[in-house]
């Protein structure tokens, strides 16, 4: 078995005391949640944290609530099972219930939690692999070396976010909850991202304690779609997040969302493509088209390139494929919602 | 001498089977089920030590030189040992010694052993390896085979100047065979149909669950046991003996409890020399388990193939003859490549008569993991090339794919064109089955677009005459100990690798001496204790050792027949054994329990043990290489696969496979079940996920079970499995093998269900979606550009 590099381990019992530790240990600290990312990047020597911070005993932090205004705040310790499986979820904000479903394996989702996806490192064929191969490689940009081998050019790190979670509560509007050395502060999720695949988010050494997510219209409807080669374990080749919105009176599109996970450093918002749908009359020919024609764009505004394993020609063709089953997915629900008398 | 007789497919008492033939549940099943099957890797000893290997960076590099003193002067580092401490070559062929434990002078692959450590624990023995300074002359790194085929330097096994004059310079050419057998050329112009076309098998590996894992204890005596997750003991015994240097007789070799190996663990490797070389040196037992990374790099997994097939038929679909020319990339070193390069085409000769044959085989050496056998060795890759070719003649012939394979079908007790003989062959049976099962004549070719259903056949050998080493002994040999407590002991040097063969050998026991097998036990695998078997490789251990144990177990029997007639003074075939007691078929209530029969035999013949054995009959083409997959019997397959494509995303999913099998008598239906599926499993696995691949800096491209896909229990398809039974001759009862032949059909059966489900013909594998997406592309524009009203079906 490949070995863990030695490590402290904390155990706070509470926030303040997880910022202190952070604060304190800088660089050298980390934070493990399930471990389920954290564990095997360590065992690649991807991390060597000297302290690794548990935030197993920090109170509070897990489970879901819906507060008085319908907003549905999870904690970042819950697990991604217990998001899946949560009813609440499944119904305020479907297209997270579907993705948290489809992350990895059942065994892996008891233990990995809604923060850690949140907060999971970008993946890279060259990257995501032991001390020993990336040595022979000679290394990379994002860890140890000087060159890219996705873009050979290239002076910026393209490795992907692989967190099927992302683009999903990025439909939703999710904001994120931090503690820092500064106190507490609540971050839209788009607000998060970076494009750059060596650390990919605009925070860091600060503890997300919730996810939340502004109480969706009656007529909200949402969909993931992922591609991936086997059914069960793999991380995204490609995912899909849906959001369409029907309007008060159930017959047009108010809103519509499309995010997508898998492609580049960053997971991507296709504001231009999700816009065609808004206006469009609920089960016409208009709003096929749409869909049609969003999958089109969705086609023209990606780019996967090799930096997961896999065909990335083949990931580019799916896009369109993809863009259009989860939107399709989302209207469908829709139809079935009302066959179901308002229920 | 080794007993050639046969032992008849009937059951040895007259009450018929009272053990064989029903299905029940293995030695080791609930031992392994709940946690106490011991494993290598769960053995630990006083003071033991831990070692990690250090690895080549480099697909191809001389060593100028290497220092280890850093290494071996840090705390807790007992030995750092190098290349030159063994530099005996070996290699489980014995014609091709090209490895070394840690390379003396070379590295060929990225992953490479170059050197080991011995310390107190695994993190000291990692921190030591980073210590070790090792100078290379990087060289010209061969990835592609055809570069290997072309071009001769800097060759990754040098030969000698001498040898080159001798010889001729051999280039990167591992084994050239080139067999013709009747006029091909004639055959083909003879014909009324030729289809010629390429094929691609990639590669794939084992992916057993168990990486491997020995561990090593030197005696102060200096008598050396070697614990290892090996499928060959006794050629592990003889490498360590050759290697070492030190007489097999102070060498002990124990199997334990191993899993899985599917071929992947049927070489002598790195890892058993030097856990022994470093417990000799340190005094101390010494461990190494493989990481699952580490287990991609030892690889000997299927190896990829170019194959150009030409195959002729009469407008009948009878078969005129068959043209391979066949390129293996056999990866960094020889293996059993040797064998490889003639299995690609001396397996192909069934279940079809081919009327001629040539085969035209080239492995080359490239600067990769070496590849070797993994069930169905050799012979699934040309199988899938063969039966998609068959396919295509059938088209061409507008014949229905499982009629072409009716027609040709070479039938029982005859000879191939390459003069295999052919015993017992219930393929027909099979094509029957299949058929039947999957409602091939309501649905084949109707189903709507998008689901089809394909067939293919196939045939498989049950052992081989050929030793990997020459020699007369027996290929099989069993001890049986009958003890006081009325329990009998079988002694075999058989490897159980989850296959089963411990819980076969038991069963034959109890069935021979009328025993309930839970008074039967079994010791297997161990040098000091066992006599040799040759291994758990080419589906030979239920057929030889089975053999074996029949041999044995009815001297026994003769025994406690012959004393217990005395006894009771009645003729010898009044006595009946069954259900541990012994009774006079004449008194029914006379009767003793076997224990007290054992004790009358032990009174009248001393302490109570026989011996039994096989060895094959003189079997094989008189040519060179004839006796290479000439086996004492052939197990027949056919699948039909029923396979859906999503033509949007292009994915493939096998729906549902049905297997038909000819294992002769199943002794154990449920292990002959579980071989049939696990195999189906294999090959569609092979077929539309696996792929061993290295990437263009020579790196395995993903050496880990999430990187490597192998399919989970979802996507795994309904498996069916027909049992065909034709007994066998020669067979144990009539039995032959099932763990490998049930492989082969599933890879082709998928092309040929793509083929009628949405008239793509798929010859690369694997057979990804993206490559479905371009085939129904190209398929697409093809329809365009042919006028309406010109087009073919
Ligand atoms: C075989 C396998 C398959 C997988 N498949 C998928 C997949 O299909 N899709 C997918 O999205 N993921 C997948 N994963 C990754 C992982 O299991 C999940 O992303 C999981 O949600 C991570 O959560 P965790 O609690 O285990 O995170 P950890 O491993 O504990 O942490 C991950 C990262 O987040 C940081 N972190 C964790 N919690 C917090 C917090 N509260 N505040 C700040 N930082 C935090 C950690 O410091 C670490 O850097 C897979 C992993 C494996 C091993
Ligand atoms: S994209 Fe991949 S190869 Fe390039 S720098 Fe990032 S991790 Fe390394």
């Amino acid at each position: 078995m490949l070995r863990l590099p030695k490590f402290e381990i904390a155990r706070p019992t509470s926030i303040d005391e997880v910022v202190a530790l952070l604060s304190e240990h800088g660089d050298d600290a980390q934070i493990i949640a399930g471990g389920t990312d954290l564990v095997p990047n360590m065992k690649h020597e991807l991390f060597t944290p000297k302290v690794v911070v548990s935030i197993a005993d920090v109170p509070d932090i897990a489970g879901v609530r819906v507060e008085s205004d319908g907003t549905l705040a999870i904690g970042a310790m819950t697990t991604l099972h217990d998001v899946a499986s949560d009813e609440r979820v499944r119904s305020i904000a479907p297209a997270l219930g579907h993705a948290t479903a489809l992350i990895s394996g059942p065994q892996l989702r008891r233990m990995g939690t809604l923060g850690g996806n949140v907060m999971l490192d970008t993946r890279c064929q060259w990257y995501n692999q032991t001390h020993f191969w990336r040595k022979s490689l000679g290394y990379c940009l994002k860890k140890d070396g000087t060159v890219c081998h996705v873009v050979q050019s290239g002076q910026k790190c393209v490795a992907a976010a692989s967190n099927d979670s992302a683009p999903a509560l990025m439909t939703l509007d999710a904001t994120l909850v931090f503690h820092g050395t500064d106190g507490r502060r609540e971050l839209p999720i788009d607000d998060l991202w970076r494009a750059d695949g060596i650390y990919n988010k605009h925070v860091s050494g600060e503890l997300l304690t919730e996810i939340r997510i502004p109480a969706t219209p009656r007529g909200h409807r949402g969909a993931y779609e992922k591609l991936r080669d086997r059914d069960s374990i793999d991380f995204p080749l490609l995912g899909v997040a849906a959001r369409v919105d029907w309007d008060d009176a159930g017959d047009r599109v108010a809103r519509a969302e499309v995010c997508l996970v898998a492609l580049q450093a960053r997971p991507v918002r296709l504001k231009k493509v999700a816009e065609l749908l808004v206006g469009k009359q609920r089960a016409s020919a208009e709003l096929d088209g749409a869909i049609e024609a969003s999958a089109e764009r969705a086609y023209k505004q990606c780019r996967p390139l090799p930096n997961i394993p896999g065909d990335h020609e083949y990931r580019h063709e799916m896009a369109p494929v993809f863009v259009r089953r989860a939107l399709r997915a989302c209207v469908r629900a829709s139809e079935n919602a009302s066959d179901a008398a308002g229920v | 001498m080794a007993a050639r007789d046969k032992h008849g497919v009937d059951a040895p008492w007259s009450a018929g089977f009272q053990v064989v033939g029903r299905p029940s549940r293995k030695i080791d099943g609930l031992a392994k089920a709940v946690g106490h099957a011991v494993y290598a890797d769960d053995i630990t000893l006083p003071g033991m030590l831990h070692t990690k290997f250090l690895r080549s960076p480099h697909p191809h590099a001389k060593i100028r030189s290497i220092d280890t003193s850093k290494a071996l002067a840090l705390d807790g580092v007992h030995a750092v040992i190098t290349g030159e401490c063994m530099p005996i070559k070996y290699g489980v062929i014995p014609w091709t010694p090209d490895e070394n434990a840690l390379a003396t002078d070379k590295v060929r692959f990225i992953g490479d052993e170059v050197a080991a450590v011995a310390a107190i624990d695994e993190d000291t023995a990692n921190a030591a390896l980073e210590l070790i300074d090792v100078d290379y002359e990087v060289l010209h790194a061969f990835l592609d085979p055809d570069e290997a085929l072309t071009r001769q330097d800097p060759q990754i096994h040098e030969q000698s100047e001498a040898n080159k004059k001798k010889r001729g310079h051999r280039g990167n050419v591992s084994k050239h065979v080139d067999l013709e057998f009747g006029d091909v050329d004639a055959a083909l112009d003879a014909a009324d149909v030729l289809i010629e076309d390429e094929y691609t098998f990639h590669g794939t590996t084992h992916a057993a669950i168990e990486p491997h894992c020995a561990l090593a204890q030197a005696s102060p005596d200096g008598l050396l046991t070697v614990w290892s997750s090996t499928q060959i003991t006794h050629y592990v015994h003889r490498a360590l003996a050759r290697v070492l240097e030190i007489d097999a007789s102070q060498i002990r070799v124990i199997q334990p409890c191993l899993g899985g190996a599917f071929g992947g663990k049927s070489d002598p490797f790195a890892l058993e020399f030097v856990v022994a070389k470093l417990a000799l040196l340190t005094g101390r037992p010494v461990k190494c388990l493989w990481t699952r990374e580490e287990v991609f790099y030892a690889h000997r997994g299927r190896h990829p193939m170019q194959m150009r097939y030409r195959t002729g038929a009469k407008k009948d679909g009878r078969l005129t003859g068959v043209d391979a020319k066949i390129l293996i990339d056999g990866g960094s070193y020889s293996s059993f490549g040797l064998v490889t390069t003639y299995y690609s085409g001396q397996l192909l000769t069934g279940p079809y008569d081919f009327p001629a044959y040539r085969f035209d085989s080239t492995r080359v050496f490239t600067n990769k993991p070496p590849c070797g056998p993994k069930r169905g060795h050799g012979s699934v890759q040309p199988r899938f090339a063969f039966e998609v070719q068959l396919d295509q003649v059938a088209e061409k012939l507008d014949l229905d794919p499982i009629e072409i394979r009716r027609i040709n079908f070479q039938g029982e007790n005859t000879q191939t064109v390459n003069g295999q003989r052919i015993t017992s062959n219930g393929f027909m049976e099979c094509l029957d089955e299949v058929e039947r099962a999957s409602r091939w004549k309501e649905r084949r070719g109707k189903l709507p677009r998008g689901r089809g259903l394909g067939v293919a056949g196939s045939m498989y050998i049950t052992g081989t005459n050929y030793p990997v080493y020459p020699n007369k002994l027996p290929q099989a040999g069993i001890q049986l100990q009958a003890d006081r407590s009325g329990l009998v002991t079988v002694f075999t040097g058989g490897n159980d690798i989850g296959q089963g063969s411990n819980s076969i050998a038991r069963a034959i026991v109890a069935e021979e001496l009328g025993l309930d097998p839970m008074s039967v036990r079994v010791v297997a695998a161990d040098t000091d204790l066992c006599p040799v078997d040759l291994g758990a490789y080419s589906s030979r251990v239920t057929f030889m050792v089975g053999n074996a144990t029949i041999d044995a177990a009815r001297k026994l029997r003769k025994l406690i027949v012959s004393a217990v007639a005395e006894a009771w003074e009645i003729e010898e075939k009044r006595v009946f054994m069954a259900r541990g007691e012994v009774f006079d078929l004449e008194s029914r209530n006379r009767r003793i329990t076997t224990r007290e029969a054992f004790h009358l035999a032990e009174e009248r013949y001393d302490t109570l043990g026989t011996t039994g054995a096989y060895n094959t009959p003189t079997l094989g083409g008189d040519y060179r290489g004839g006796t290479i997959g000439a086996s004492p019997a052939y197990s027949f397959t056919a699948h039909v696969v029923e396979a859906s494509v999503d033509e949007e995303t292009g994915r493939i999913t096998v729906e549902n496979c049905w297997i038909a099998h000819d294992c002769g008598r199943a002794l154990n239906p449920m292990l002959v079940a579980g071989q049939m599926e696990g195999s189906a499993y294999m090959g569609i696995a092979e077929a539309v996920m696996e792929e061993h691949a290295v990437n263009r800096f020579g790196l395995h491209a993903g050496p880990s079970l999430l990187d490597y896909r192998i399919p989970t229990s979802v996507d795994t398809p309904e498996l069916h499995a027909l049992i065909v039974e034709s007994l066998d001759p020669e067979g144990p009862y009539g039995a032959k093998e099932a763990g490998e032949g049930p492989l082969h059909p599933s890879i082709p059966a998928i092309s040929n269900a793509v083929f009628d489900a949405v008239g793509i013909r798929l010859t690369h594998l694997p057979f990804t979606p993206g490559k479905v997406l371009a085939a129904l592309r190209a398929q697409r524009s093809k329809n365009l550009a042919t006028p309406v009203g010109t087009g073919g079906a």
